[in-house]
């Protein structure tokens, strides 16, 4: 008996089939059952002997492996991997060429040190992270399972690794799934086994998965008798399978349990292993974080190929200059030596031996420690974001998690923020507002913050005609006339919401159950806003006792309990935007169907013959107004047993049972049914902004970030959000577009960038523009034709609104956005269809609210409320900017400087590439001298303090400008460095001309007044000094003397030709030496000292006069700062200030309308309105 | 209560190092504070260079060209290089005391002993007495490894083959001609003298060298150099061992001599002088200068006004500064300048 399973996308079917012809026409996966071949006596007869031989011995075990390497070949292969960077290969070529005895500039093995530390130190860091992932491999292969074994005939303990395709596993409650099983049975009567999918997907809701359909009924029947006890039940098992007379069985996700995910809610659950180890759906989703490169990485690039122009000109240079220095000998000297054969090479060609030379000597030029270094700072820089104690959120426990290890310096510099809306400016927990019932609005005005009160007039409405319904007599007659029955019925239980038992739920459920303590009772909801309505049914008595797959069970205000029996559950798909229940009423045998969903796809099915004409009317004027607030609408409808045809059941069935297309089977089912709906009502769900948005809108602002709210919602809903959360003031030029035309799309721009121009004209005090913008626009816009003027527009305003767009739409416009206008792109949002977006952008922030973790999956960093993009921009990405960028610059500085001094040396030697310095200690200097202060520098320096920086967002704007890393800054570090180098050199060489120093002695002299040069100029470029700034340097110091005069004193002729023998205690025994260090020091780093003197005088960036403003008293600082903005002018910039001081403004949407609002009510076309400061 | 722990259990560290609060000093250059710096450095400067430059001043210093390119000097015969065992005279006159302790340098130009090669080209091993490599000398010593009779040269290399060979001697004509005599003890590093150069332990030392020839340039072998003194012979010769001591620049100066005598500790008396030079080595091939130079040292070394000048330079411009300083600082200032 053979199992094919095929995988679809996300569903899985799998085909029992009889015999094995159908076998080679499918492209399926055949799985064979185990249980068969796990007998020792060949007792079954016909085709299954012939595969005595275990037939699934083909797919792999369920051992998983995610370590990149293996213990053996470790070192070749990390090797291999880091040879794919170029700068490895770079340095390595250049090793290998200083074993060409005609080129080699000092001792081949010495060259090799520096790429083997390199090498070594990022072998070591791969090393323990695949370490980490060995072990935590070995600990889940070693988990165990039961797995049912023929010799014992019953489930024996295995470990997870030794799990086979066709084996079958049992789970326990709050057990991990092993591996993917199908589902054949389960201890619930009804074949339902729940599962949380936390670890798959992150949404800790649970979820229903059935017993293979088909299957379902013979397991039910043998229940009384346990399926796997014994031999023969085994046998009759697959024996009741063949003896079924369904032929093919077909079955969705909803009989997978995927490995990993946890069994709850469910005592025992049996499935047979279709999918182990690397195929199972959890490894497949499992990709590691995507690699982004970060702006700065970019530029440094750049930068880095301008490093190697100049080091193969300065090569060129010494080439030249060795020959004609050749050239200009008249004989051969005493000095010069010929080469082993006798005679000199002629000097074009040690001119080209010596190019190579050079580039050996000089290789340093390209900072070979820059890149480890960066990783190093970031590692850093990241360490200290998911430390801070202002970004852990308490209620979830959770930290901010940077996913993306390498570009925490970009979210310093970002320009356009895409947001989400719900769930990422919002809680996205919602909370019952209002409800319109056949046209009658009840405004629940008494309602608290999150408890809904029940409104006085509807109770009594409810309670009153709820007198008949205690007994059966008046049933009949009553649901049949009181829709007010039939709305809080079809609030109910219109909706999946499981009801889970107190005691369990508690605990995993902290963040989405509500728990009903009186009752013990907790809802576990897919989406929050079924909770609030069942929440909100229970305020007027209708509570929700139980459910299971085919029945519901109710409580209803006069205590009477009724059991309705399911007959079916269209769920909610993203084309229909409605769910439907079909149920059977348990008293009267009536069969009704609710169906709840979005208004204008509810409103279109409405039976309008049934004179429900004037209560659509007010429905919808209802549902606008209730839009226009800010609320979720949702409406509802009934449709009455005698419409709903008999067939219809049987063609279900039959769809669901299909194979091929049964997506689009469901779907017509579906449509087919949900027709000339009765309407019983509409409600208004709230769902709050998140705490402190408005103030961070506001920051983000004032720090020239751009935001765009994309959403899938209302024009209005979204509107009313905007204005709440401060992306659009009162008094805002707010430009709508909405139209079918594109002609008229394009006039619309037109005239919008006109009107935008005349507002943003400098030195007019224009307006701030607004743009809002829906879905069907938008795809017009971004046209080819017309998407310069759209962007050129969006330029212009300060938040654009763009609504009803899907998921793709979102990640194109940040696509066009980024690309088109060159700027930094940040998304985030919190649900799956912000997916796209996330990923689309420079950075993704993804955060771990409602709607599960995909999002956070996708994203590079993610946090637990939008209030914190606040300080992880303002503070974590304003100083992992200036930190790298500063680190960056400053490890070109530091390179050029200290190699140009071998440099100029050449003109001394007859470019003959001679170093001065010991080799050995030219490498230390590098790596071990003069690398700790700069990465302290990079991960620990703080320009300015986080209270300044979250008090003054404008600050911001410096990342954006000249503060960061600039090719500009590059090069001015550049000529410091040329500079630096000649003064380091000349002055020592001035000094000691003429006299009989040695060239040992002379070079270190230069390398130690080259450390004073290179620490000091650090010293000036460090903003803040703490302890650990201190013991760096001055351990950095310390170690160079120590090792030096060690190394100077043992190395009698340790490594010759260098003769560094006490030439270090020589040297330090003279005062002139001292002279030396200290004079040149003071000249080479007199030039930027006093340029930061005088700049930071004269005319002060932001930054330093923020610097300025910390050391004020706070009563003088807040003078400054009204001073400063004032100085600085520009509309915002006045009111931004007292904008903070008043921040604690009530979270909450108020139902206050501009008269903005009042024309989008009706829908507006082709039309550009502005509007100024009216409030209603 | 292990609950509540629970809850909070990815709550990071508040302490000063993880919320990046340590207290720290921040100090932010601006015109203000920096000027009390500056006057300090100026002063401080100035003042070292007035020293350094009064102590230049009164180092004494004779330089003499001898390398006979003119044809008017009595070297100019040797210069060629074709007579053998040239010797010509230097004359000089002090008219006033040269005081001393007075050094006896010999000086070269043009000649790169920094060349990297150059420098490579030798046998530590070979110097530091191991004879194990006076057999068999590295190769990096090519083409001085072996003659061609494939004997070992020792020592080898174009390091120590090329090594200075003029001498000199120093008279005072009064009266004819009166030795001024030279003292040769001392001159090298101690460190090269005691520890990194070692004869081989043989007596006499010229047994150890048996089997070995002198560098093709040399006109004796290594264990005879100082036939005067046993003792300054093989590698531990003072001459030898100041050659071995590379020069970083091409234009160099190596102490020949210190003038001790009796009569001469304090100095060279006024009078007329002649230096009696044994001319070998040769220079033109590569438009080298030799020279004699005989200066006193003082606790900054030789003679040097850059360094005088330097600090007197910068120390006067550190000084403007400060005034420049003090308009900005007057005219710009902060509110939290003090």
């Amino acid at each position: 008996m053979f199992v094919p399973v095929r995988r679809l996308l996300h569903t899985l079917s799998v085909t029992y089939l009889h015999n094995q012809k159908g076998q080679s026409e499918r492209n399926d996966r055949y799985v064979c059952l185990m249980i068969p071949f796990m007998s020792h006596t060949p007792s079954l007869s016909g085709e299954n002997r012939l595969h005595t031989k275990q037939p699934n011995r083909y797919f792999p075990g369920n051992a998983v492996k995610t370590t990149k390497y293996s213990l053996w070949f470790f070192i070749p292969m990390n090797l291999y991997e880091q040879f794919h960077r170029f700068a490895n290969l770079y340095f390595v070529g250049l090793a290998v060429l200083n074993f060409v005895p005609a080129v080699e500039a000092f001792q081949p093995e010495v060259a090799i040190v520096p790429i083997c530390v390199m090498l070594a130190l990022t072998a070591l860091k791969d090393g323990w992270e695949d370490c980490r992932r060995f072990r935590s491999d070995r600990r889940i292969n070693h988990t165990s399972c039961r797995v049912y074994s023929r010799k014992v005939s019953g489930f024996v303990e295995r470990h997870w690794k030794d799990v086979r395709v066709g084996d079958l596993v049992e789970v326990a409650s709050n057990e991990i799934i092993p591996a993917d099983l199908l589902l054949l049975h389960t201890s619930d009567l009804n074949g339902v086994c729940h599962i949380e999918t936390a670890s798959l997907d992150g949404e800790t809701n649970l979820k229903r998965r059935l017993v293979v359909p088909g299957l379902n009924t013979q397991v039910r029947i043998n229940k009384g008798n346990p399926l796997f006890e014994n031999k023969s039940n085994c046998l009759s098992f697959l024996q009741l399978v063949k003896n079924t007379n369904v032929d093919v069985l077909g079955f969705g996700i909803d009989s997978l349990l995927p490995r990993g995910c946890t069994v709850r809610n469910t005592d025992l659950a049996t499935g047979f292993v279709v999918y182990t180890g690397h195929e199972t759906k959890s490894m497949m989703n499992k990709n590691g974080p995507q690699y982004k490169r970060s702006k700065l990485e970019c530029k440094m690039n750049i930068d880095v190929l301008f490093c190697v122009i100049l080091l193969f000109s300065m090569c060129l240079i010494g080439a030249l200059g060795h020959y004609v220095w050749l050239e200009s000998l008249p004989s051969v000297p005493l000095f010069l030596t010929p080469g082993s054969h006798g005679h000199m090479d002629s000097n074009p060609l040690s001119g080209l031996y010596m190019f190579f030379t050079m580039i050996i000597l000089l290789q340093i030029f390209i900072p070979i420690s820059l890149y480890v270094s960066i990783e190093m700072v970031k590692m850093g820089q990241i360490f200290f974001i998911t430390n801070d104690v202002d970004l852990y959120e308490e209620k979830t426990d959770s930290r901010v998690q940077c996913r993306a290890l390498n570009i925490p310096e970009d979210l310093g510099n970002i320009h356009y923020v895409f947001s989400d809306k719900t769930g990422t400016l919002t809680e996205n927990k919602m909370v019952f507002r209002r409800c319109s019932v056949t046209g009658t609005e009840y405004s629940h005005n008494e309602n608290g913050k999150s408890e809904v009160v029940p409104d006085r007039k509807l109770l009594q409405r409810v309670l009153a005609g709820g007198g008949d319904w205690d007994g059966c007599g008046g049933i009949r007659r009553c649901e049949a006339t009181d829709l007010y029955l039939d709305f809080f019925l079809a609030l109910t239980v219109c909706n999946t919401v499981v009801v889970s038992t107190a005691t369990t739920c508690s605990l995993w459920h902290q963040s989405t159950s509500e728990i009903d303590i009186s009752a013990q009772r907790c809802y576990v909801a897919e989406s929050p806003d079924e909770a609030a309505l069942v929440h909100a049914a229970k305020v007027y008595g209708f509570m929700l006792i139980a459910r299971t797959p085919n029945s519901v069970k109710v409580r209803l205000p006069h205590g009477v309990e009724l059991n309705y029996q399911v007959l079916d559950t269209l769920n909610f798909d993203p084309h229909r935007k409605r769910m439907s229940v079909v149920l059977r009423h348990p008293i009267s045998g009536e069969i009704v169907m609710y169906t709840k969903g979005a208004d204008y796809t509810v409103m279109e099915l409405l039976d309008f013959e049934r004179s429900q004409k004037n209560v659509a009317a007010s429905t919808q004027r209802h549902l606008n107004w209730y839009a226009k607030e800010g609320l979720h609408t949702l409406c509802f409808a009934k449709k009455v047993s005698s419409d709903i045809q008999e067939n219809w059941s049987l063609l279900r069935q039959e769809a669901l049972a299909a194979i091929d297309n049964r997506e689009e089977l469901l779907m017509e089912t579906a449509v087919n049914l949900e027709k000339q709906l009765t309407l019983l009502g509409a409600t208004g769900i709230e769902d709050r902004l998140q705490e402190c948005v408005p103030d961070t809108v506001m920051a983000l602002r004032e720090a020239g970030v751009r935001l765009w709210v994309l959403t899938g919602d209302k024009a209005e809903t979204a509107i009313n959000i905007a204005h709440a959360s401060r992306l659009l003031d009162q008094e805002d030029l707010v430009i709508h577009m909405n139209t079918d035309d594109k002609a008229v799309c394009k006039s619309i721009l037109d005239r919008s960038l006109e009107e935008g121009r005349r507002h943003t004209r400098p030195g007019y005090p224009g307006l701030s523009i607004g743009l809002v913008i829906d879905g069907h626009t938008l795809d017009m816009a971004l046209q080819s034709d017309l998407v310069d003027r759209f962007l050129e527009l969006a330029r212009l305003c300060r938040s654009v609104l763009c609504c009803r767009v899907t998921p793709l739409q979102k990640s194109t416009v940040v696509k066009v956005v980024r690309e088109r206008l060159k700027v930094m792109t940040l998304a985030v949002g919190d649900g799956a269809n912000d997916v796209n977006m996330i990923q689309a952008a420079d950075v993704g922030i993804g955060i771990s609210g409602q709607e599960g973790m995909q999002a956070v999956m996708a994203s590079d960093f993610s946090i637990s409320c939008f209030k914190h993009m606040k300080k992880l921009l303002l503070v974590h990405g304003h100083w992992c900017n200036s930190r790298l960028s500063n680190m960056a610059i400053y490890f070109f500085y530091k390179n050029v400087t200290y190699v140009n001094l071998l440099f100029w040396y050449q003109f001394f030697c007859g470019f003959s590439g001679t170093s001065m310095i010991d080799i050995w200690l030219l490498i230390f200097f590098n790596l071990f001298f003069t690398s700790t202060p700069p990465i302290m520098f990079g991960v620990m320096d703080r320009d300015v303090s986080a209270e300044t920086l979250l008090g003054l967002p404008e600050l911001y704007r410096t990342g954006h400008e000249s503060e960061g890393y600039s090719h500009f800054t590059f090069w001015i570090a550049m000529l410091d460095a040329f500079y630096q180098s000649l003064v380091c050199f000349f002055i020592p060489y001035l000094t000691y001309q003429g006299t009989d120093i040695d060239i040992y002695t002379f070079g270190s002299s230069m390398n130690t007044v080259s450390l004073f040069n290179i620490l000091l100029h650090l010293a000036i470029e460090i903003k803040s000094w703490t302890l650990v700034h201190w013991v760096t340097m001055l351990g950095s110091v310390a170690l160079y003397f120590t090792v030096t005069l060690v190394y100077s004193a043992t190395c009698i002729s340790c490594n010759p030709p260098s003769d560094p023998y006490w030439t270090t205690q020589q040297q330090m025994s003279e005062p002139i030496f001292y002279l030396v260090c200290v004079i040149t020091t003071v000249v080479a780093l007199l030039p930027r000292f006093t340029y930061r003197v005088l700049s930071n005088t004269l005319a002060p960036t932001p930054l330093i006069r923020a610097r300025h403003l910390e050391r004020l008293d706070p009563a003088i600082r807040e003078q400054w700062i009204k001073e400063w903005r004032g100085f600085r002018g520009g509309p915002q910039g006045g009111r931004s200030y007292q904008k903070q001081t008043q921040e604690q403004e009530p979270s909450r949407i108020t139902p206050t309308l501009s008269i903005t609002n009042n024309h989008l009510g009706t829908p507006t076309r082709s039309a550009v309105r502005h509007h100024h400061n009216v409030e209603l | 209560m292990p609950k509540k722990e629970l809850e909070t259990a990815n709550r990071p560290d508040n302490t000063a190092f993880t919320q990046q609060r340590l207290p720290a000093w921040q100090p932010i250059l601006s015109a203000g504070i920096v000027i009390p710096g500056f006057v300090l450095i100026g002063l401080a400067f100035i003042g070292i260079g007035v020293a350094l430059f009064l102590t230049s001043r009164n180092i004494t210093v004779l330089e003499m060209d001898y390398t006979g390119v003119e044809t008017t000097s009595d070297c100019y015969k040797c210069s060629a290089g074709t007579l053998p065992n040239c010797v010509c005279n230097l004359y000089f006159t002090l008219n006033e005391t040269f005081p001393g302790t007075v050094y006896f340098y010999y000086g070269l130009s043009n000649y790169f002993q920094s060349y990297r090669k150059f420098g490579a080209s030798r046998d530590d091993n070979q110097l530091s007495g191991d004879t194990y490599y006076f057999t068999s000398p590295l190769a990096v010593c090519t083409p001085y490894q072996y003659d061609v009779n494939n004997n070992p040269i020792v020592p080898c290399g174009i390091s120590a083959n090329s090594m200075f060979n003029d001498t000199f001697n120093l008279y005072q004509l009064v009266n004819g001609s009166k030795t001024v005599p030279l003292d040769g003890r001392g001159i090298a590093w101690w460190s090269d003298y005691n520890i990194k150069f070692r004869n081989p332990t043989s007596d006499p030392l010229r047994n150890a060298f048996n089997g070995t020839v002198k560098p093709p340039f040399w006109s004796k072998p290594v264990f005879e150099l100082d036939l005067t003194d046993k003792s300054n012979n093989g590698f531990l010769n003072q001459d030898f061992l100041v050659w071995m001591r590379r020069a970083a620049l091409p234009n160099f100066r190596k102490l020949y001599r210190r003038i001790t005598g009796p009569d001469y500790a304090s100095g060279l008396p006024p009078g007329n002088y002649t230096i009696e030079i044994a001319y070998n080595y040769p220079v033109m091939s590569f438009n080298g200068r030799k020279k004699v130079v005989l200066s006193n040292v003082s606790w900054m070394g030789g003679k040097n006004d850059f360094l005088g000048v330097a600090y007197l330079v910068v120390g006067s411009l550190c000084i403007v500064m400060s005034m420049v300083m003090l308009i900005v600082y007057a005219k710009f200032k902060f509110p939290d300048d003090v």
